[in-house]
């Protein structure tokens, strides 16, 4: 333990600690832009300078460590001066359009220099850079607004490990960019969108597609479309954060009550393709299970698109033990576009079906050239908005949330189980499908609360979870991971022999979807955790506890599908992942 | 009233004398990593501060040039710009009055030219070429990448024996490195924009001093390849140390009756004693490397052809062993020998006696000077050496130079060998050389020509030849091992392209350098072997590297170590140089920056993986 003097109090703290954790401890807010927790302490912004007595320099507090008998000073007028000049010269880089940046409200930049009273234009000349950046990819940078903290590079390094981005460019003419010079497209790059969710600022976001939904020609203005839209499970535990509303009072109803109001036909539920995706997927498994000879293994989950990019960039000897079941927004869009169209009598290319999703990869997933299956030249899904766009809609059609009453969402693909919405949370899919081959097995329902608890732990001496189970004397091993550093540590383990599963799940963002890339962004706060409560809460609450208990998947084989892995699933609901090429130029050394 | 005023220096003045100082100082040090476009509109720049003002193409056209460079900074260029800052470069160049603005447009023009790629890549992609290597200089610069701010502070926090594990990680020859490496690391050390250069190699020699005993990392499983590593130097002996400890057993053939090839054959032990090459060296063969000396690889039973049949790699690593010759007559006389023979001898403790007698040394580098300070411990008379160019046109280290000056060396430079003088039986009794005047410099190197003296008669009894070494390759060359100039043909991952499975690194490569370029040679090459082998080894040791102190960064001169004074040391082939006393090193090891700390090798962007 080392002890030193904050601002006049006295503080203890282990070896190692830096300044900036140490003046957390005792109540002393110090300004931060570049520093991660954990992840990018590297002193870059200047922001958090403080005085420490007998050094001449004023030092960063969050990459230099507590030693005995310091004392530091974080708010004397020279550090004051320096930390404000410091930000009044990021400030001269950038280019301030704070009205119409959809950072507006969580730009950290913004914060700190408002709260620091800096000066965007008096105190220096503003000069920015624009560079033309790739239309078509779900991830934009926007160069005129980075300030060079270098989280996106730090975060995609150590978080995910997929090293996107670089520093390049040499001098003062340093900043981020793709690295081995690639476009962004080619770079691998999975669209995670961490990078976005870590951004301080507007220069990494996730692409806008706002217009072709709300828009002067948008779907939703198009008077031949039947508007449909479907919710992911993890939107509905953080959309109210926008709006100051808790999850309780912005919950799933209220929200479809909202999708009503800013126009959709149809609001629908991915919780009900998450159901189907269960049977799918449940079904398959437990067919390459008790044929085990004829697949490898472990087979691992599907329904997250940047691990499915992940798996074929990065492990494409893995592309095959890939569970051939679409993910639920696919899967959504197939049956929208095919069993609800004739539902309603509508010809398929006439709907215009919307996602909602925590997820930026969502967008990469829906253009996939071999993922639509419904009918001929049409796409199975339209357009995806990211949970952030979603309340950007809310704003514009100029909806009181606060003030609508809750509604119930539409049949016949409005229904799903407390199995489904757990899909939002890490370890969630892997529950889901365990309670239902749990009830293939043994013809009897587990005890939806307890039997598989323990895929929902996070207390792992392991990066991942693993359980084993004995379902009707078949021993399962299942394994439960999230965010790609810790996969990338799985699958070298799978392949070097040292761990042994059947059955994975993973998913690319740490926390799960609740983490994802296109959720409300809190500037170092990570909300993960506590969005998976309440996708929990929402399935202790739900009368539905079994993917298999839904009525309306339960009437959809019926009527239409006849049974889980049937001919027709097959066409509709399964995808093949070699049919399409990630691309990835790398260089030798990565 | 007075008609005429002497000139003193103003405030002003000498202000500025003192940033021109200073920045002559770092240029000399400037990273080179940076973007080339940059720097040139920097001293494109300086060039624009210099103009007299008075001819048009100078002082209107160079702020022109800098607008179109920064243009191209700015991401705002075509590619007509690229054409358009050439056509008003060479108007410049010609048009200029005086040299002021022809140099400068010179610059630009030679700019485009040799990084085209650089302006059409900032052009087309927004996208700079520059790829930062030098965020760490001395790491970037040493070849073997060791991790050198990360032993300092080991070294700092006296913790000796993981500094030297920490080295060992990429390089087994901490202790010879420690002794007689040329140091590259410090040449751009950051530390040199306060004062000047920390003392790596000093350190390192702490380090080695202080840490009598250290233990190679654990050999990881067996895996039933055997490599065989074709001479015993320090590039052969590196790819045996790392290949052996990644689990392979590798058997090292060496053509003398000793391994350590030049650090042996090639340096004397005044610089280089034989007990502190024996710990690298016994390191290295604790692995359990299995060694052949007196084995001469190339013909017959160990010919590269069946060295290949038996073993899964092989790793050529011959050296540079073989005399170059004057080409004057009289070469052949008695009394003649190479550096290569001369400190051959000397390594194989052969007692050469050179008392009453003249030496003549041919030769301006490293090798010269230490054939001339071996020379006079053998008791010579007095030791000339002739260098056709000037001494600041030598190739040799400075200190080496001064060095062998201090012990009573004779520095004949701008003479150029003409003759040795024989007597009736064959033996050489003086050496002649020609007197060369400084002229014309070409490719940046000054040409000698004859100055119109008298040519001058050194009267001597030995001349040896110093004027470097090639690779004896006979046996080689039938093995379809590819040659050109003298010199086995390897890329910069050390393959053979011709022969999968024969791999080639260190002076037969590259022509006779310093030892640190043969072990990263040998580094690399293990590296690539294992790969090629199929497998990934890692053998590096994970070692805790002090946090950073914080501290104010006073300027503070750099502590070179002292040596045994001429005169004593001149008699003997005992250790010359004197390490640092505790006090010395702990302000050494504290003058680092800790560029692994502050600056941008904290981020993964700023650091490139070796």
């Amino acid at each position: 333990m080392v002890n030193l003097i904050i601002d006049g109090r006295n503080v203890q703290v282990e070896e190692g600690t830096s300044i900036l954790e140490a003046a957390k401890r005792v109540g002393v807010k110090i300004p931060t832009l570049c520093y991660l927790k954990g992840v990018n302490e590297i002193g870059a912004c200047r922001a958090c300078l403080v005085e420490i007595e007998g050094i001449d320099r004023l030092v960063a507090s969050c990459d230099n460590v507590c030693t005995e008998g310091m004392v530091v000073h974080t708010n004397t007028a020279r550090v004051f001066e320096a930390r404000r000049t410091n930000v009044e010269l990021l400030l001269s880089q950038h280019r301030v359009e704070c009205p119409s940046c959809e950072r507006n409200e969580t730009c950290q930049l913004k914060k700190v220099a408002y709260d620091m009273g800096a000066r965007s234009t008096d105190s220096y000349k503003n000069e920015y850079i624009l560079i033309e950046w790739e239309k078509n990819v779900p991830i934009i940078r926007d160069e005129s607004k980075c300030i060079k903290c270098y989280r996106c590079v730090s975060e995609c390094e150590k978080v995910q490990t997929v090293n996107i981005w670089d520093m390049i460019g040499s001098g003062t003419h340093t900043s981020v960019g793709v690295q081995n010079h690639v476009k962004l497209s080619d770079s691998g790059c999975v669209f995670c969108g961490q990078c976005v969710t870590h951004c301080p600022t507007n220069a990494l976001s996730v692409r806008n597609d706002i217009s072709k939904v709300g828009g002067f020609n948008g779907g939703l203005n198009n008077p031949e479309k039947v508007t449909v839209v479907q919710i992911a499970p993890a939107v509905r535990t953080a959309w109210g954060e926008d709006f100051g509303l808790s999850p309780e009072q912005a919950n799933e109803k209220v929200l479809a009550a909202v999708l009503r109001r800013i126009g959709f036909d149809y609001v629908f539920d991915t919780n009900f393709s998450a159901d189907l995706t269960i049977m799918e997927e449940g079904t398959e498994f437990l067919e390459r299970f008790t044929h085990k000879d004829q697949y490898p293994w472990p087979m691992f989950t599907s329904c997250c698109p940047g691990w499915v990019r992940f798996v074929k960039t990065q492990f494409p000897e893995f592309t095959g033990n890939l569970s051939t079941a679409k993910s639920p927004q696919q899967m959504f869009g197939a049956v929208t576009k095919t069993y609800f169209a004739e539902n309603i009598g509508v010809a398929p290319e006439n709907i215009y079906c919307v996602s909602i999703m925590p997820c930026s990869a969502k967008k990469a997933e829906m253009e996939i050239p071999n993922i639509n299956d419904a009918a001929e030249g049409v796409k199975d899904v339209d357009c995806v908005l990211t949970t952030r766009e979603l309340c950007r809609l809310i704003k514009a059609k100029n909806i009181d949330v606060a003030a609508i009453e809750e509604e119930e969402f539409d049949s016949p693909l409005g229904t799903g189980s407390g199995a489904a919405v757990i899909f939002g949370a890490t370890g969630g899919v892997m529950e889901a499908a365990l309670r239902t081959c749990y009830y293939i097995l043994t013809g009897e329902n587990p005890n939806a609360d307890e039997t598989f608890k323990a895929v929902r732990a996070s207390n792992s001496d392991k990066p991942w979870v693993e359980a084993e189970y004995n379902v009707a004397g078949n021993i399962v091993k299942a394994a439960v991971v999230n965010s790609l550093g810790n996969t990338r540590k799985l699958l070298n383990a799978i392949k070097d022999g040292e761990v042994e599963y059947d059955f994975v799940e993973v998913m690319a963002c740490p926390g799960g979807c609740v983490g994802g890339g296109g959720q409300p962004i809190h500037y170092n706060e990570e909300w993960a955790a506590d969005r998976a409560k309440v996708v929990y809460n929402y399935d202790a609450k739900n009368v539905l506890r079994f993917s298999h208990e839904n009525p309306e998947i339960q009437t959809l084989y019926a009527d239409f599908l006849k049974e889980p892995c049937s001919e027709r699933s097959h066409h509709l609901l399964h995808t093949d992942h070699f049919g399409w090429e990630a691309k990835w130029e790398a260089k030798d050394d990565n | 009233m007075s008609r005429l005023t002497l000139s003193t220096q103003n405030q002003v003045e000498s202000t500025l004398e003192g940033i021109y100082n200073y920045m002559e100082h770092h240029l000399k040090f400037s990273p080179q990593d940076t973007c080339p476009i940059d720097i040139t509109g920097a001293f494109l720049r300086l060039y624009m501060t210099q103009s007299c003002g008075k001819c048009t193409s100078c002082r209107s056209g160079l702020p022109q040039l800098s607008y179109l460079l920064d243009s191209v900074l700015q991401e705002k260029a075509t590619l007509e710009t690229v054409n358009e800052i050439e056509r008003l470069a060479d108007i410049i160049t010609e048009s200029a009055d005086c040299v002021i603005g022809s140099e400068a447009a010179k610059m630009v023009a030679k700019a485009i030219k040799g990084f085209r790629d650089d302006f059409v890549s900032h052009i087309e992609n927004h996208v700079c070429l520059a790829e930062r290597t030098d965020s760490i200089p001395c790491v970037a610069h040493c070849p073997a990448h060791v991790n050198i701010p990360g032993y300092i502070a080991l070294v700092n926090d006296e913790r000796y024996e993981d500094a030297v594990k920490l080295i060992t990680n990429d390089n087994p020859f901490p202790v010879v490195c420690a002794l007689i490496c040329e140091h590259p690391c410090e040449a751009r050390c950051r530390r040199s924009l306060l004062d000047a250069p920390v003392n790596i190699r000093g350190l390192k020699r702490t380090a080695i001093e202080k840490a009598t005993r250290v233990i190679p990392p654990e050999r990881l499983p067996e895996t039933g390849k055997k490599i065989a590593v074709v001479g015993g130097g320090p590039s052969g002996l590196t790819v045996a140390f790392y290949l052996q400890l990644m689990g392979h057993q590798v058997t090292v053939f060496e053509r003398h009756k000793q391994l350590g090839g030049m650090l042996v054959y090639g340096i004397p032990a005044y610089r280089l004693p034989r007990n502190y090459l024996k710990r690298d060296v016994d390191a290295i063969l604790s692995t359990g490397v299995e060694v052949k000396l007196n084995t001469n690889v190339g013909v017959g039973e160990y010919s590269i052809d069946n060295l290949r049949k038996q073993y899964d790699a092989v790793y050529v690593s011959i050296g540079a062993h073989q005399a170059k010759d004057i080409g004057i007559e009289g070469e052949d006389a008695e009394g003649v020998i190479s550096a290569v023979d001369f400190l051959g001898k000397i390594g194989d403790e052969e007692r050469i006696d050179f008392t009453g007698k003249n030496v003549c040394v041919v030769g301006g580098g490293n090798v010269a000077m230490d054939c001339t300070r071996s020379a006079i411990r053998c008791g010579a008379k007095s030791v000339s050496v002739i260098y056709r160019r000037r001494r600041e046109d030598m190739t040799a280290l400075p200190e080496e130079i001064e060095g062998a000056i201090a012990e009573g060396a004779h520095l004949i430079d701008l003479h150029a060998p003409l003759k040795i003088e024989t007597d009736e039986n064959n033996k050489v009794v003086a050496f002649w050389a020609r007197p060369n005047m400084v002229s014309k410099i070409k490719h940046s190197r000054m040409n000698p020509v004859e100055s119109g003296m008298d040519d001058v008669r050194f009267e001597c009894d030995i001349v040896i030849k110093a004027i470097g070494q090639g690779t004896d390759t006979s046996g080689f060359d039938e093995t379809g091992i590819p040659l050109e100039r003298g010199l086995i043909k390897a890329d910069n991952v050390t393959s053979i392209d011709e022969i999968p499975g024969v791999f080639a690194g260190g002076d037969c490569v590259t022509g006779p350098k310093t030892a640190i370029l043969a072990i990263a040679a040998g580094k690399v090459a293990a590296a690539n072997i294992d790969e090629y082998l199929g497998y990934h080894h890692v053998v590096q040791r994970e070692i805790d590297i002090p946090e950073v102190e914080l501290k104010n960064r006073e300027y503070c001169g750099r502590v070179d170590m002292s040596e045994r004074l001429p005169e004593e040391r001149k008699h003997d082939f005992q250790l010359m140089e004197k390490a640092m006393t505790d006090k010395e090193a702990k302000q050494e090891a504290g003058r680092c920056l800790r560029c692994d700390h502050f600056n941008c090798g904290i981020i993964k962007g700023g650091r490139k993986a070796w």
